[in-house]
């Protein structure tokens, strides 16, 4: 049920309304500045990277005397150049900024080349000649995890004796699943802007999801205080996770060839070194064991994720944890082992992208159900209800326990009858009686994700709010805007707080100095902490102007109410510039730091116990698919989304997120496959060779709808994080394929990997005799 | 008559540059040389659309608008044109049509994108004719990628707003068309010295010359192959003959044996011509590369540079087209199979040029089948292309032609195929599959990141099978995903 707080609430002015992004109208006219479009400062020179050329082995000597020589090169810089720590990672201390010894991964940097332009380093970057004495490298999962080597200890949640429970289960199935990575393709690509300043100080603009883990690591590598180093960032091109740890390294560069030269230097990389030189989503290989009942409700299940890491550990701890948070998805697993083992491969670290490990774990549990409902000739929609949280079934594999386990049935019925998914299988199973070339597939996929970084102290945030004299706000804290709207929804409750018109909120980049010790813009926590931290600065802010003026007025606070750019007061009114002129006046102070914390965490990770999530994001969805049993071509014909946001702070915004997290999910499932070779070299590197959506791609008939929720906690304004939770509705895009798939030979399992990309599909239907599909009858 | 200044309409007036880098991209001088940084670098390859912008040239009597993607478009190749960015579509403050649908519908998120696509909607908004469609949408955005929004607002933005043009360039296209007329002097254009240029000839008998003098020098029509080996390898290029000003290049013939293009004829003018021999062609071409790869890419050009996987190539051959080249005065012509020797190899001497396509047309009773194979359906290169020319005699194929795209090194013909395909009777179907297997016979692929030899084989048989099928009556509305094939012919 929705609080009462929330139900009571007067008609809100911003908040709830469905706002345009604040930068829109400069997007639309190129007006909207990113990093490589500030005025270079004069003498701005410019940064390549140098790559190595093999995937793994002992570095024997680098010569770059030509790149040295090369026109217009002003200094060339390597590891022996870096004064602090040679390392750029999160927290393992395992990635070095420029391979010193050894090289872990193909085009991994090895030395940085400055010139007068960026042509010119880019050229002077190919004539570098690096000596390497090459190993074999282990390109896949598989190969990573036959040599042993982890980037990370194994680790599990483990209840009862599965085994046991599996082997006496009434039906048991066992299956594998290789799931691809994806490449976030930011259209912006990766790109920093060092100035040198004062006393060694430099200010870094650099395009990053994590200013705060910038600036701390350009302090560790340059030997620098951390209060040396201010990292800024108005806007990203996009993120998507790629920029969490992803940006740290060029930034780190351009920094240290700010201090090489004493001039301002800037990196942006192409987008082929971009491709080759940063993280992607994980891959996994997925083995699983079930035992079941007849209904199809699962008592035991043993699944292996076994990911494919590469070089470091960088994130992977929380990505590959998240994996096993989200492998019951929203179903309760009685006994379980979720096992994980973080391969490392000599393939460049993989890292966060949106959901964070989270989809690949659950698209494994949602193989599971589709096997189980094969092989009992079940609708997979049913085994799927059957196997939903729910009384006294109610407690997850990490031990929260799932409070609110009534959301995702009446989403899902919801769904079910919307989009009329009963009498459309039954017009897709007549369809594919009689189509013998083309067949349809139809499938109905829930989502329930966990809303808060896993790694607790991660959920903090703070704001930074002054109110000057005339009455207009500026805004800061430390979310960073990647185009999900975040600065907009800050702003409508900086705006909601004060009782002001948004056009007195002054939105200002993100910036190390305003705000410090932030955490990353990243799983889904941007509106849900620096919301908080700024309605709690504004409020703080307006306690001190409702004193200033119940005394000025001789009216109690509670009489005193801030609306319509007003502020009324008792019986009277003014101008909410007017009462803050008066109240600089009477020496009222008029900033506010803001500080926010999430309530109700705690969790135990050797014990694999506690409550990491504040809350559970829901949504689900349900897609039909056509393919072509000749050629594997498959296309997306409808899709409807009902996805749960609790009470919407922007709706047009939340429902951006959805329909685009969706289309990204679905490019992940469907089109897009990173392709290495057995050198280790990536051979998909540029929009020519990596296809991500196009607008065709969108399914015609797509319909998405919001579910009249509230969120349960005291969330800002009682929403919902919307950021990544969509991006797994596109599973139901891969069940569909698999359904249509089925459709060919019922009853037997359907061994399809992600991607389905046409050859995929085309191994999974295996042989057709095409001259009998295609002979007149 | 020798021009050394370049010169394009930008902003209401005269841009004349007298000295450049030849290599240098139309992106890289904006935003370096004149700092509109409006214009977004996504790929650097054409793929993405980021850079996208709209060059507007006189064409048949009327102001064409066509979106380019700068970052491989050379800045030479603007010469003559009318040069728009995103920054020039508002009028004194007021947002455009396209700009304020776009806000309106939350049409951006991070925005990188957005002054791309902007482009190619304001490009259709005026090429429309205000008839527009979420198909003919989906087609103008095929090369602009967005990674956030998930496109449904973009394409619900363009639907509403492209309902015919009315803006300040329509207001102004009499004397926007006047400036643009006064920039084509016919003369060659040449801007550098011996060493280093960017020339654009004017007659063909000026490019035979000065390519026969400078037979080390690139040769770009549209610059969409040529400008990868710039912004992605790096090459040293100091010498481009840019061939897109030759006006005698730039014809299409229609005659009763067939048609005859010239070298530098777009993909986007020939669509419609080739596209009328059979809807297959139509709905291959609507998918090759993206309309601002279309626009700028030239059907010479698609054949010059050999690549095994253009798709151009197979269907022409099929259809029994030839190619006519040139060097200095000497002109030959061979089937366009012949042309092709080896990977990354061809029938063409140094200096020598093509000069034009001359694909026949459908004799009576013969049939024609294409079918694109790819991971994504828009904007992707082919993995398999499959082509046939089949003419069909009392049930009986009397005559087949098949080429394939991406199962070779070259675009090359299934002469296997073809001997069992010959003689075959259509309801014969036990006997249809040996002419699928024969693809085995004819070639060899290779693995590679579009697909697996395995995949591509068993492909390429099915698409024979599927096409005798289709000729021997099956409905391509069962037999294909996305039938465009009965809708053209429901159309005619």
């Amino acid at each position: 049920m929705p609080p009462s707080d929330a139900l009571s609430e007067a008609p809100l002015r911003h908040v709830y309304q469905p706002l345009p992004h604040d930068s829109g109208a400069k997007h639309v006219q190129g007006a909207a500045e990113y990093i490589d479009d500030i005025p270079e400062p004069n003498g701005t020179l410019h940064v390549a990277i140098g790559g190595a050329p093999v995937a793994r082995g002992v570095i024997r000597r680098i010569d770059l005397s030509d790149v040295q020589s090369a026109p217009d090169v002003v200094a060339v810089i390597t590891a022996a150049h870096i004064p602090g720590k040679n390392d750029i990672s999160p927290a393992n201390a395992d990635e070095p900024v420029f391979a010193y010894e050894r090289i872990d991964f193909h085009s991994q940097p090895v030395f940085a080349v400055i010139a007068k332009t960026r042509d010119a380093a880019r050229r002077a970057a190919l004539r570098g000649k690096i000596e390497v004495v090459v190993e074999t490298a282990n390109v896949s999962v598989e190969q990573g995890r036959a040599s042993g080597e982890r980037v990370l200890p194994d680790y599990a949640f483990i209840h009862g004796d599965y085994a046991k429970t599996i082997a006496a289960a009434p039906h048991r199935c066992t299956g594998t699943l290789h799931i691809g990575g994806q490449e976030h393709f930011y259209l912006e690509g990766q790109v920093a802007l060092a100035v040198p300043g004062e006393d060694g100080a430099v200010l870094v603009y650099s395009s990053t999801q994590h200013p705060s883990e910038v600036q701390h690591v350009v302090a560790r590598v340059m030997a620098l205080p951390d209060s040396f180093v201010t990292c800024r960032v108005r806007r990203m091109g996009g993120g998507f996770g790629g920029k969490e740890t992803q940006a740290t390294q060029w930034a780190v560069i351009a920094a240290l060839a700010a201090r090489a030269t004493g001039r301002p230097c800037k990196i942006r990389l192409d987008r082929d070194a971009d491709m080759a030189m940063t993280g992607k989503r994980h891959d996994f290989a997925v083995a699983y064991s079930v035992g079941y009942d007849a209904n199809g409700r699962i008592r035991a299940a043993d699944l292996d994720l076994d990911a494919r890491c590469g070089c470091s550990a960088d994130l992977s701890i929380g990505v590959v944890d998240r994996a096993m948070f989200h492998a019951d998805n929203a179903y309760y697993l009685p006994d379980y082992c979720i096992h994980t083992e973080r391969v490392k491969t000599n393939t460049v670290s993989n890292t966060a992208f949106r959901g964070f490990g989270g989809p690949q774990g659950m698209l494994a549990i949602e193989r599971v159900i589709d096997t189980i409902a094969w092989n009992l000739k079940l609708d997979p929609l049913d085994v799927r209800k059957a196997n939903l949280y729910g009384p006294g079934r109610d407690v997850t594999p990490y031990g929260q326990t799932v409070e609110d386990h009534d959301v995702a049935p009446r989403l899902i019925e919801e769904l079910e009858r919307t989009s009329n998914y009963r009498l459309r299988r039954k017009q897709i199973a007549e369809f594919n009686a009689r189509s013998r070339i083309l067949k349809k597939g139809i499938a109905l996929t829930p989502v329930k994700f966990g809303i808060s970084f896993t790694l607790t102290h991660l959920n903090q945030a703070g704001a930074l709010v002054h109110v000057y004299q005339d009455g207009s706000v500026h805004l800061n804290h430390g979310g960073t805007e990647m185009g999900q709207g975040l600065f907009q929804k800050v702003a409508q409750i900086a705006a909601e707080e004060f009782g002001i018109g948004l056009e007195r909120v002054h939105i200002t980049a993100t910036s190390t100095d305003k705000v410090p010790n932030t955490s990353a813009t990243a799983a889904s926590s941007g509106t849900d902490l620096n919301g908080m931290a700024v309605q709690i600065a504004a409020r703080e802010i307006k306690a001190r102007l409702s004193k200033f003026a119940s005394g000025a007025w001789n009216v109690p606070e509670d009489l005193i109410s801030f609306r319509d750019d007003r502020v009324f007061i008792g019986n009277e009114s003014v101008a909410f510039g007017e009462l803050t002129k008066k109240a600089y006046e009477g020496r009222i102070h008029l900033s506010a730091a803001g500080y926010y914390k999430t309530p109700k965490l705690h969790w135990d990770r050797d014990k694999g116990k506690g409550r990491p999530f504040y809350y559970y994001a829901y949504g689900a969805a349900c897609s039909e698919v056509l393919l072509d049993i000749l050629t594997g071509e498959m296309s997306v014909r409808r899709v409807d989304i009902l996805h749960d946001v609790g009470r919407s702070i922007n709706p047009a915004l939340d429902i951006g997120q959805i329909e685009g997290a969706f289309v990204q999910g679905m490019g992940w499932l469907t089109t897009e496959e990173l392709v290495y070779d057995d050198k280790g070299r990536l051979l998909t590197h540029a929009p020519s060779t990596y296809k991500i959506p196009v607008a065709s791609d969108v399914p015609p008939d797509f319909r998405v709808a919001l579910f009249d929720g509230s969120n349960r906690e005291e969330s800002i304004y009682r929403s919902k994080a919307v950021g990544e939770p969509p991006l797994m509705l596109a599973i139901s895009v891969f069940a569909a394929v698999a359904d249509a798939i089925y459709s060919l030979n019922p009853g037997r399992p359907v061994a399809l990997d992600a991607p389905a990309t046409p050859e995929a599909i085309l191994k999974a239907i295996g042989p057709v005799d095409a001259v009998a599909a295609l002979a007149p009858r | 008559m020798t021009r050394s200044v370049l010169q394009f309409q930008r902003r209401g007036r005269t841009v004349r540059i007298g000295e450049f880098l030849p290599r240098t991209t139309l992106l890289d001088w904006l935003r370096l040389q004149e700092r509109s940084t409006g214009t977004k670098e996504g790929c650097a390859e054409g793929d993405c659309g980021a850079c996208a912008v709209v060059v507007v040239r006189e064409r048949d009597g009327r102001l064409v608008y066509e979106p380019v993607n700068s970052c491989i478009t050379l800045l030479g190749q603007i010469d003559g044109a009318e040069l728009i960015t995103v920054e020039d579509l508002a009028d004194d403050g007021v947002l455009h049509p396209v700009q304020e649908a776009m806000a309106r519908d939350h049409g951006s998120q991070c925005g990188f994108c957005t002054p791309g696509i902007v482009m190619s909607l304001f490009a259709h908004y005026h090429e429309c004719n205000g008839a527009t469609s979420r198909d003919k949408i989906n087609d103008a955005l095929a090369g602009n990628l967005c990674r956030c929004t998930g496109y449904r607002p973009i394409v619900d933005a363009a639907l509403e707003v492209c309902r015919g043009a009315d803006d300040q360039f329509t207001r102004n296209a009499a004397a926007r068309r006047r400036a643009i007329a006064a920039l084509d002097d016919k003369a060659d254009l040449f801007v550098g010295d011996e060493r280093a240029f960017f020339a654009a000839p004017a007659s063909e008998q000026s490019l035979a010359q000065l390519y026969a003098r400078h037979p080390d020098a690139t040769v770009i029509a549209g610059g969409t192959d040529v400008g990868l080996w710039i912004t992605k390898k790096l090459t040293p290029i100091e010498k481009i003959i840019h061939v897109g000003r030759v006006a005698e290049l730039a014809g299409i013939e229609n005659t009763a044996e067939g048609f005859a293009f010239g070298a530098v004829v777009s993909l986007a003018r020939a669509a419609p011509v080739l596209g009328s021999i059979d809807p297959d062609i139509a709905e291959v071409l609507r998918r090759f590369g993206s309309i601002q790869v279309r626009v700028a890419g030239t059907v010479g050009g698609n054949i010059a540079n050999g690549s095994p996987i253009g798709d151009l190539a197979p269907m022409l051959i099929a259809l029994g087209a030839s190619v006519e080249l040139r060097h200095g005065e000497k002109i030959r012509r061979l089937p366009l199979e012949n042309f092709f020797l080896d990977y990354g190899k061809q029938d063409r001497g140094r200096g020598e040029f093509v000069r034009r396509l001359l694909v026949p047309k459908l004799p009576p009773a013969t049939r024609f089948r294409a079918y694109k194979i790819t991971k994504r359906f828009d904007e992707d290169i082919s993995a398999v292309l499959a082509a046939l020319r089949v003419t069909v005699d009392g049930g009986r194929i009397a005559d087949a032609r098949v080429a394939f795209g991406g199962m070779a090194g070259i675009p090359k013909r299934a002469k296997t195929v073809e001997d069992r395909l010959r003689g075959l009777s259509l309801t014969d179907t036990g006997r249809w599959n040996a002419a699928a297997i024969a693809v085995a016979e004819d070639f060899t692929p290779l693995s590679d990141l579009r697909a697996s030899a395995a995949y591509r084989s068993r492909v390429a048989g099915n698409l024979i099978i599927k096409a005798i099928a289709e000729i021997a009556g099956a409905d391509p509305g069962v037999t294909r995903l996305s039938d465009r094939r009965t809708v053209a012919d429901a159309a005619e």
